[in-house]
């Protein structure tokens, strides 16, 4: 069974005074995330990532389309007790500690009040909060209010969780702890659907990602296939501070520094590449393919519209 | 450090001297505004739109436009006024937010009938407010009783009084005096006796301060009108018996014609004149006597002396 | 009872509490000492009257007060704030976080009303000494009091539910203040004419009638409150706050939460 099926969701936004100028916040979207994998969704800011969560967990209101979520009607407020969301910079009721938070979140989610604080304390050690469970809420810094945001998420044991920007507000080392806490989701056979903007996380804990821009789906699967069908370069390095008017054409990019030159060639330019420093007679230190990232497929693919003046 | 050490001196020492030019100010403002219209305005003057602003707090309203009255009407009583222009209005709105507020019609019976200054002199208006009263609480026989209270201290009209005294008697746990007044405006015999039983009853039927003082001001009025009187027919009688008129008060109880020497209320005895009349040690005490004072006696303003609790 | 709005109402009425709002009962009881001893300048006879109009005109004042600017923030800063978000994310339905917040919040308003009328009694007891049979008409008075309560949480609740709270708070005042003399805008309608005849009583009807629940006047002239009065004022309360929390669940079931 799939675990989040995205049939043809749309939302368009009516605005201006007369709200008659439509704004495609997303278009019709149509996504299978399967069951046990860490599916990443990326985008740009402004892409609609949060729109799609937001349908999602029925926050908002598609324009047309439909979902299922763990094979049910993604309305269907019974599924609700299956999942768990991290919504983008949360805000808790201040007047509350951390672990009033989670009792009364556990409450709404149905967990009976004998397992409740077990599972508060658990979960609360889970994301290195354990000794701030009195303490009021207004108190936390931003990171810490991001760890709360992940314990409620998975208080309930929920199947599948939905993640959007969790690492945003956190320091190297928290981030670090929450790429590990995701993975651990996965070995419980928790699915993860989690957005975000910084690719290299992405590259680092996803199965699987989409590609959304401007609303539209540019690209869904595995990294290791995006990747691929980027265009892949190699870096020459040679001796000297000298680039040859035929390097320069040849290179895509060229850095110069105290004793060598470093070019970055496209991978069908790399024997004319060769040729050329042989004949200029250029001491070659050597000659490495450059690995693709995502960001290389994110510049590829979504420059044309971003030399359109598009938002980012 | 020191720019803000000086920031800090010079705020403290412009806050304190605003703060003194400003009560300065104030003071010279309170100055100039004194004796002004000021006191006089009422800023809402409808009963109607009154009792819509308050939002359904009407009884509250009332008890605070109520104590107004009363203040209004003190202040103005010791600052020896001639007028009480705000006194019906204020009267008016007390009991347009609460119709059942008894003692604020008491007061208008009391205060605003009579002339100036011992009242607002405004007896049609004070009756008004009486029919008013009186709809809206037909089961009170104070405000009847008030009401033919108005009609014969300050209108003299003794049907009219009758009218309300007899109604009145017919309510439930009246007053029994209410059925006797009602008769002796029939006859207006024993004027001094009417007067005393009337200021009798309003004495007895009301906790208000001010009011029981001017009915016990009154009511020590009356004995000196009656001491005055009865003196007055005692040397009428002396001479008649003698053909001379009486050398002293004491002669006449010598003669069997007075029972003892009257004192008046403040414990002075009265004057007897060469030419038979006879005069109030000092009538400035007793602003209400009829009696006992020279021609051409001008009343001083009634000063409320307190009755003894 | 469904769990899920007992416990929104219990975190809705926490809420109330550590926002200090039962901080008003301090001025409350201040109000009451004070006025007490201005109460003594005036006339013995209406001590008691003046006790039990302001004391009920204060419990009164201060809980509109309390419900309105407490009442317009209950959903409307959930949203701004985003702290709905991961409430809705659970297994609540959109009207039992309504339902629950209403609960919530009249709940915190009778509470308050109980606190104060110790106080109200308190003072009445300071002066007139001991309590007479009459006065328990004013627990009648009180409880009209509680069911004005429910209506205007039920309209603040409502405003909140789609407008910010600043607009929410101005209508809540404002239909606060038409109740006050929806009777007089049945007299207007009577007199009127065609249209406006017909919208003036359409208002008149759907504006919430306050008059009927205020007999603070007559109470504290110790007169009786009539059996059916308090069952037909039970029941218009209870179902004109039925009828303006569909209202607002209608809304905020449709609203789409930015």
């Amino acid at each position: 069974m799939a675990a989040i099926e995205i049939l043809g969701l749309e939302k368009i936004y009516r605005v201006g005074f007369w709200r008659k100028k439509p704004k495609y916040a997303l278009r019709p979207l149509h996504l299978t995330v399967e069951e046990g994998e860490i599916f990443g969704f990326l985008g740009p800011n402004g892409a609609g990532k949060t729109t799609t969560l937001k349908l999602l967990m029925s926050l908002i209101f598609p324009t047309s389309g439909t979902a299922r979520i763990l094979g049910q009607d993604w309305t269907d407020p019974r599924v609700k007790a299956q999942i768990g969301f991290l919504p983008e910079q949360p805000y808790f009721y201040d007047y509350l500690t951390a672990g009033e938070l989670l009792d009364y979140y556990g409450q709404l989610s149905g967990v009976p009040g004998k397992e409740r604080s077990e599972r508060i304390r658990k979960v609360l050690g889970r994301v290195g909060l354990s000794d701030v469970k009195g303490v009021q809420l207004r108190k936390f810094s931003k990171g810490m209010l991001q760890r709360v945001g992940i314990a409620q998420a998975i208080l309930h044991e929920p199947k599948l969780v939905f993640l959007d920007e969790p690492m945003s507000g956190l320091d190297p080392m928290g981030r670090r702890e929450v790429r590990d806490l995701i993975e651990q989701l996965k070995q419980e056979g928790k699915t993860v659907f989690f957005s975000t903007h910084i690719l290299s996380d992405a590259e680092a804990l996803c199965d699987r990602v989409a590609i959304i821009h401007q609303g539209t789906l540019r690209g869904v699967g595995a990294v290791a296939d995006l990747t691929a069908s980027v265009h892949s370069r190699v870096e020459f390095v040679w001796q000297g501070t000298r680039v040859p008017a035929s390097l320069k054409a040849l290179a895509a990019e060229c850095h110069v520094t105290s004793d060598t030159v470093r070019a970055i060639v496209p991978e069908e330019r790399q024997d004319a590449t060769i040729d050329a420093v042989r004949r200029e007679g250029l001491r070659l230190i050597s000659v490495v393919p450059v690995r693709t990232s995502l960001e290389d497929y994110f510049v590829e693919k979504l420059k044309p519209e971003k030399m359109a003046g598009a938002t980012v | 450090m020191n720019s803000r050490r000086s920031v800090t001196l010079v705020a403290t020492l412009l806050l304190v001297g605003c703060m003194l030019s400003s009560i300065v100010c104030l003071r010279r403002l309170d100055q100039l505004r004194t004796g002004a219209t000021l006191q006089e305005v009422l800023y809402i003057s409808s009963p109607q739109t009154l009792k819509r602003l308050s939002l359904g707090y009407e009884g509250l309203l009332a008890d605070i436009y109520w104590t107004r009255a009363v203040q209004y009407f003190g202040r103005k009583h010791y600052a020896d006024s001639d007028h009480y222009d705000l006194l019906a209005p204020l009267l008016e709105i007390t009991t347009a937010l609460d119709p059942h507020l008894v003692v604020a019609y008491q007061f208008g019976a009391n205060f605003l009938a009579p002339r100036p200054p011992s009242g607002g002199g405004m007896p049609d208006k004070a009756i008004e407010l009486m029919e008013f009263g009186i709809r809206n609480n037909p089961h009170d026989w104070n405000l009847y009783y008030q009401l033919g209270f108005i009609y014969y201290m300050e209108k003299k009209d003794y049907a009219n009084a009758a009218k309300a005294f007899e109604r009145g008697s017919q309510v439930p746990n009246a007053h029994p005096f209410l059925r006797i007044l009602a008769a002796q405006m029939a006859q207006h015999a024993g004027e001094l006796e009417t007067a005393r039983m009337l200021w009798v009853t309003t004495y007895q039927s009301t906790h208000d301060q001010q009011i029981r003082a001017n009915a016990y001001n009154h009511l020590l009025c009356l004995k000196v009108d009656e001491d005055v009187t009865s003196l007055q027919n005692a040397v009428t009688q002396y001479g008649q018996k003698t053909g001379n008129l009486p050398p002293s008060i004491s002669a006449m109880v010598a003669a069997g014609l007075l029972p003892g020497i009257p004192l008046d209320p403040d414990g002075h005895p009265y004057k007897l004149m060469p030419d038979g009349r006879i005069l109030v040690e000092s009538p400035e005490n007793f602003p209400f006597i009829e009696r006992g004072v020279p021609p051409g006696y001008k009343p001083p303003r009634p000063k409320f002396r307190p009755p003894p609790e | 009872m469904n769990a899920r709005i007992v416990h929104i109402a219990a975190n809705t009425f926490r809420e109330a509490v550590r926002d200090r709002v039962l901080y008003n009962l301090i001025a409350f009881a201040l109000l009451l000492s004070g006025a007490a001893v201005f109460v003594g300048q005036i006339s013995i006879d209406i001590e008691k009257l003046v006790v039990i109009n302001l004391g009920l005109t204060a419990v009164s004042l201060f809980g509109v007060v309390i419900a309105i600017f407490i009442g317009i923030g209950l959903v409307s800063k959930e949203i701004e704030k985003r702290t709905l978000y991961t409430v809705l994310s659970r297994p609540v339905r959109r009207w039992e976080f309504i339902v629950g917040k209403f609960f919530g919040l009249a709940g915190t308003l009778v509470v308050n009303t109980f606190l104060m009328a110790i106080g109200v009694f308190a003072a009445l007891l300071y002066v007139s000494r001991h309590f007479h049979q009459p006065d328990a008409w004013i627990l009648v008075a009180l409880y009209f009091i509680v069911l004005q309560f429910l209506i205007i949480c039920s309209l603040a609740l409502l405003f909140s539910s789609f407008s910010s709270p600043l607009l929410s708070a101005v209508f809540a005042f404002a239909l606060f203040v038409i109740g006050s003399f929806a009777e007089d805008l049945r007299g207007f309608a009577g007199m009127a004419h065609g249209l406006s005849r017909w919208l003036a009583t359409a208002a008149a009807y759907l504006v919430p009638n306050f008059s009927a629940l205020n007999v603070i006047s007559s109470v504290a002239h110790e007169q009786p409150v009539a059996a059916h009065l308090i069952f037909y004022n039970t029941a218009y309360a209870l179902t004109y706050a039925a009828m303006v929390l569909c209202g607002a669940v209608l809304i905020f079931e449709r609203r789409n939460l930015k």
